[in-house]
């Protein structure tokens, strides 16, 4: 009976050797190009210091946080699937989700995640800062990175809303509330009541950082399609541009922090 | 005898008890790193939290509140962090036994060695995907997501709270105006976080853990991340209640506790009690006091402290970096200050100029 063998099918066939090009052998020149010659794997160097390899060191919180971010894409998209960011079937969209979606843990699975993903990014936080491994360098990295983590905190706000349930447009309503005080930008906010033309206020309640955010004075179906976009788009795009630069400059950094 | 101790301990809890406490520990963890990372003193913390949190879940109150879906999360991140900080601090403490001892610091030991990225990195990464892959699974199958009633605008909660990891924010609303707890103290926060590798520069201590060398750093990164971050949060989750009461943690949440409201602005102490007199109608000579004085809290200590204790620290520093350091360090200080204000004296303004929305 033939039997089937994996090295066989990567190491003689047309096919296994289009994909891989590599060999499958664990010498140093094959483990060199598993990394070079992959599109993931090769945003790692091919070797990093030992002190670096280790979880102890690292608590693997960053990349982590890349892999929590790629879940969160996958079942981000899946969601979107069944949900429609409107007054009348965004809720509605949801129970749906629950009730006829089999096995349906999808949104669980990307609530849950945006909770982790929080957790990690603090925690990685934390971990850069215990190492000291903010330092020059790599300080124009720590900064790329404290705007990633005020970005994951504005996604995960974001996607609150979306339920559009009492929990979320109450939420959402008392940390919108903030935007009213902004100094100068917001309606109820010190200085605002100075930036007037002649008589006219140039920031009133229809015209502040608050209206600009919502689409309209109070929570509802303009601040739901801008919180939609917000979520799924316009955020998302920056935080990858952004994490392009934060592992491009960990290599050019010098990689993972060691003692000089 | 448990419903002793829960009262015990609800009779005891306010948020100054709770933030002063929280304080204490902290100061003694700083002072004393090694005898709180030990492994008998450091179990025993856990053990004590342990138990406090069982006896906890015997309550009602207590579980539903930790248990609520979102609150979970939080609950997680306390033993997370938590774990962490034991893990680093002890890792710290070793290194600076081995500095003191003239080793180098085990990073440095293993710092010269390379190894293949495949398989020993990505191997680490596998693993620790594969392990969050199957606990998300596992955490999404058990607790469903909350779903309440649909949206309704004219039916607000009480309380509305914003999403947890915001809480820190609300909580501060407490003591500050929205435009200082939700606009410039976030925006600070941001910043100052942008400042660190700028004020903190020296790169001969980067790339290891270590307590000694790197102490004035991580003291005030801990307190900004435990106190005045993590602590609040929990306090804004699980200890406030109807329009924003607090609340023991086994007390329930009664929506009609009267609380009154006998918070003073500085003016009135001044004006009023001290001088005998009515409050000036002018805003700026009525604020006057308060306006002073908030300038002495930022001016005086960076005058006084660049003359005496950090004369070396500006020398090296320049006058412009550490004015900007010393500006975000009392911007921190600020808020426990302005909170043990309000606990010891009811003061609900220093400056109040309701004319201008400018209130701190």
């Amino acid at each position: 009976m033939p039997s089937f063998s994996f090295k066989d099918f990567r190491l003689k066939t047309q096919v296994g050797k289009s994909i891989f090009r590599h060999g499958y052998s664990d010498d140093e020149r094959d483990r060199a190009l598993t990394v070079l010659t992959n599109v993931f794997f090769h945003l790692h160097p091919v070797k990093v210091r030992k002190s670096g390899a280790r979880f102890g060191f690292t608590w693997c919180a960053g990349g982590l946080s890349f892999f929590v971010f790629l879940t969160l894409v996958v079942s981000g998209i899946l969601l979107m699937f069944y949900y429609r960011p409107t007054v009348e079937y965004a809720y509605n969209d949801i129970i749906a989700m629950r009730e006829h979606v089999p096995f349906g843990i999808m949104r669980e699975l990307h609530r849950w995640g945006a909770h982790a993903m929080i957790i990690t990014v603090w925690l990685h936080m934390f971990r850069v800062f215990m190492t000291g491994s903010y330092k020059p360098p790599r300080e124009f990295n720590w900064v790329i990175g404290v705007i990633l983590l005020v970005l994951t905190m504005l996604l995960s706000f974001t996607g609150y809303l979306l339920p559009w349930d009492q929990l979320a447009i109450w939420a959402i309503t008392v940390g919108s509330n903030m935007a009213r005080a902004t100094p100068f930008l917001g309606h109820e906010g010190p200085g605002a009541a100075l930036l007037k033309l002649g008589d006219i206020q140039l920031i009133h309640s229809g015209s502040d950082v608050r209206f600009a955010l919502l689409g309209g004075n109070f929570v509802g179906a303009a601040a739901l399609l801008r919180f939609y976009i917000l979520h799924c788009v316009a955020i998302p795009v920056v935080v990858v541009i952004l994490m392009a630069v934060h592992f491009w400059r960990i290599r050019k950094d010098g990689g993972i922090s060691a003692p000089l | 005898m448990i419903e002793t101790f829960k009262e015990a301990v609800n009779a005891f809890s306010s948020p100054m008890t709770i933030f002063t406490g929280a304080v204490i520990f902290f100061a003694l963890l700083a002072a004393f790193p090694k005898f709180f990372t030990s492994t008998p003193v450091a179990s025993s913390i856990l053990l004590i939290i342990l138990v406090f949190f069982g006896i906890g879940l015997t309550d009602d109150h207590f579980r539903a509140i930790v248990s609520t879906p979102d609150n979970v999360p939080i609950v997680g991140m306390l033993f997370i962090f938590g774990y962490f900080t034991w893990f680093a601090l002890r890792k710290a403490v070793e290194n600076d036994e081995r500095l003191a001892a003239g080793k180098p610091a085990r990073e440095k030991e293993e710092a010269e060695e390379k190894v293949m990225v495949f398989p020993y990195l990505i191997y680490i990464e596998f693993v620790a995907a594969l392990f969050y892959s199957i606990m998300l699974v596992l955490w999404s199958i058990f607790l469903k997501a909350p779903l309440e009633d649909p949206a309704n605008p004219s039916v607000s909660p009480n309380p509305s709270k914003a999403p947890w990891y915001f809480l820190g924010l609300q909580e501060m609303l407490v003591y500050f105006d929205p435009w200082i707890a939700g606009v410039l103290l976030p925006t600070l926060i941001i910043l100052g976080l942008c400042a660190i590798p700028y004020i903190d520069n020296d790169p001969k201590s980067s790339g290891f853990y270590s307590y000694q060398r790197r102490r004035h750093g991580i003291v005030i990164f801990l307190f900004g991340f435990w106190i005045l971050w993590v602590l609040l949060i929990m306090m804004g989750t699980f200890l406030r209640g109807p329009n924003w009461n607090f609340f023991g943690p086994f007390e329930e949440w009664d929506v009609h506790k009267l609380v009154p409201l006998v918070n003073v602005n500085l003016s009135e102490f001044v004006f009023i009690k001290w001088l005998g007199a009515g409050l000036p109608k002018e805003w700026y000579l009525r604020e006057l006091p308060g306006i002073v004085l908030v300038l002495i809290y930022f001016a005086l200590p960076i005058f006084v402290l660049a003359g005496t204790v950090f004369k070396k620290f500006v020398g090296t520093f320049g006058a412009v970096r550490f004015s900007i350091y010393m500006i975000l360090l009392l911007t921190m200080v600020a808020l426990p200050v302005k909170m043990y204000l309000r606990w010891a004296f009811n003061l609900k303004y220093l400056v109040a100029i309701p004319e201008y929305f400018f209130n701190i």
